[in-house]
């Protein structure tokens, strides 16, 4: 039996990682949910400092959750919720995975004393 | 994206004809458990953190690190999952049937927003998944 394992590649952990926080993932929701925003709207949103609400954004920049553009002196953004297809693969891997050391399990048991 | 329970966590559920004692002991003896999942330092003391070791692969070591999270002795046992920065939660319920066992495996979450979610965080990450089916189906063809 072939073990089924994910393996996420580096862009996969950027966007796990990106998403592991609550705050992220609130502005990553907002953005899919309203369209575009303002780092200043954001931060309206999201109750933190603007500081701290760049720094979300550039992690979820890095894992191209987001994308942005420049209108002036303000800075707009987007979400890109195609990003979340390795959070989509990593359900189907395990699906399998765990579908499969149940078939081994049953093995076992049938091997196990009583 | 169609099976909604699939797309929130991954969840397996299997009627085994043994009883719960017998999978209790195959889910929490290390021999055993080396049998069927995979090679491991585990022993069942909730907080205590063990490694499940397969066969290390191109940019992978092939360790997943765990820690105990609950034991209900022939009922409950969660550990947590954490493999290449990806941390889940698994949970396995035993449950007594006619004939045997059902045992029903869910895996979800990230620790910390388990934790939050459990505080009763505004965007918890099973939320986030239920939402994601959505999302997903209206922004990837």
């Amino acid at each position: 039996m072939v073990m089924v394992f994910f393996v996420p590649n580096a862009n996969a952990n950027l966007v796990f990682r990106a998403l592991s926080d609550p705050t992220r993932r609130a502005i990553f929701e907002e953005l899919t949910r309203e369209g575009e925003h303002t780092v200043h709207a954001l931060t309206r949103f999201a109750g933190v400092s603007q500081p701290a609400v760049s720094k979300h954004l550039t992690v979820l920049k890095q894992a191209k959750l987001v994308r942005h553009r420049r209108d002036g002196r303000e800075t707009h953004y987007r979400s890109r919720p195609e990003a979340l297809a390795p959070i989509a693969d990593w359900l189907r891997h395990y699906s399998v995975f765990w579908r499969e050391r149940f078939d081994k399990l049953e093995e076992v048991l049938e091997r196990m004393e009583p | 994206m169609s099976n909604s329970a699939e797309t929130r966590t991954v969840l397996i559920e299997r009627s085994f004809s043994h009883p719960p004692e017998k999978l209790w002991r195959a889910l929490t003896e290390s021999a055993l458990l080396a049998q069927w999942l995979m090679k491991n330092d585990f022993s069942p003391e909730v907080g205590k953190s063990f490694q499940l070791r397969a066969e290390p692969v191109a940019n992978w070591n092939g360790v997943i690190d765990c820690e105990v999270l609950a034991i209900e002795p022939q009922r409950k046992l969660s550990y947590t999952w954490g493999s290449m920065g990806l941390e889940s939660v698994v949970l396995f319920t035993l449950t007594p049937e006619e004939g045997g066992t059902r045992l029903r495996m869910e895996q979800s979450g990230f620790r910390e927003d388990q934790e939050a979610a459990f505080r009763g965080a505004q965007y918890g990450w099973q939320k986030f998944l239920g939402q994601l089916e959505q999302v997903l189906a209206g922004s990837v063809a």
